[in-house]
């Protein structure tokens, strides 16, 4: 019997969608390596880490890895009492997962830190501040990378 | 080495202020390799600090995950007249200052 161009076609959808399953669910979204889970207790402790107060402000896709733009401001209104003692920059696939860790006090007047990083692979970028009573609170922020950096060869 | 500092000249007492510094460093990872497999050594700069009259305002650390010639950008009360200093310390020994003053009413 000849195959109708139905009949091809649906074998063909069948065929991309068994192809498709496997491939996403090797890469759940929400999975943090091993890595950057021990960087950020290195920091923390076994310390809660909350979520919110602190805002990242990274461009979601970018073009070049090499040097991506990025801002950190929290929430807080920085007296003596109540203020941002640091902000630990973490990502997910680099080979390292520290990004920066930046000192601020009473003195900052604002707690806002901008600088350019590097991100090797699409990935997630968590931002964790800790507070003048040593809570943490985090923000993390899922980022697109077509060109990456570190990985390629030096001439 | 040639570092670009952005303080305003002049601010009124209380007002916090934006400082923007930018040095040139290649910040060389550690992880990539040349042509023929050899590892290209780390080359960063891992510690910067400002201090405002000689007080620590605002101090980071760096990893190779920062770009090359970072950039940094903060924030502080304008409470004096006086000095900023910056510094930036890094592998191999690199060692580079630069300093902006400011008048404050």
């Amino acid at each position: 019997m000849p195959t109708t161009r139905r009949q091809f076609l649906n074998l063909a959808g069948g065929v991309t969608v068994a192809g498709t399953i496997p491939i996403v669910s090797l890469r759940p979204l929400e999975a943090t390596p091993a890595m950057l889970n021990t960087a950020i207790r290195n920091v923390v402790g076994e310390a809660q880490i909350h979520t919110g107060r602190v805002k990242l402000d990274i461009p979601p896709l970018v073009e070049n890895g090499n040097t991506v733009p990025m801002t950190v401001s929290v929430a807080s209104p920085m007296t003596a009492d109540d203020h941002v003692k640091s902000i630990h920059v973490f990502n997910e696939k680099n080979p390292q997962p520290n990004i920066g860790n930046f000192h601020l006090g009473p003195a900052s007047g604002r707690a806002q830190v901008s600088t350019r990083i590097r991100l090797a692979d699409t990935q997630k970028v968590v931002a964790i501040a800790r507070l003048s009573d040593d809570t943490f609170w985090q923000i993390a922020a899922d980022v697109v990378v077509t060109l990456a950096a570190c990985t390629e060869e030096m001439n | 080495m040639a570092a670009l500092i952005n303080v305003p000249s002049k601010a009124k007492r209380g007002d916090i202020i934006e400082i923007r510094t930018l040095t040139s460093h290649i910040m060389e990872t550690g992880f990539r390799h040349t042509a023929d497999g050899k590892l290209v050594p780390r080359n960063i700069i891992t510690s910067f600090i400002c201090r405002y009259n000689g007080a620590e305002v605002f101090r980071a650390d760096l990893f190779p995950a920062i770009a090359a010639n970072p950039y940094l950008s903060f924030f502080t009360v304008a409470k004096e007249s006086g000095k900023f200093e910056f510094e930036w310390i890094g592998d191999n020994g690199y060692s580079s200052t630069a300093s902006a003053s400011i008048t404050v009413e």
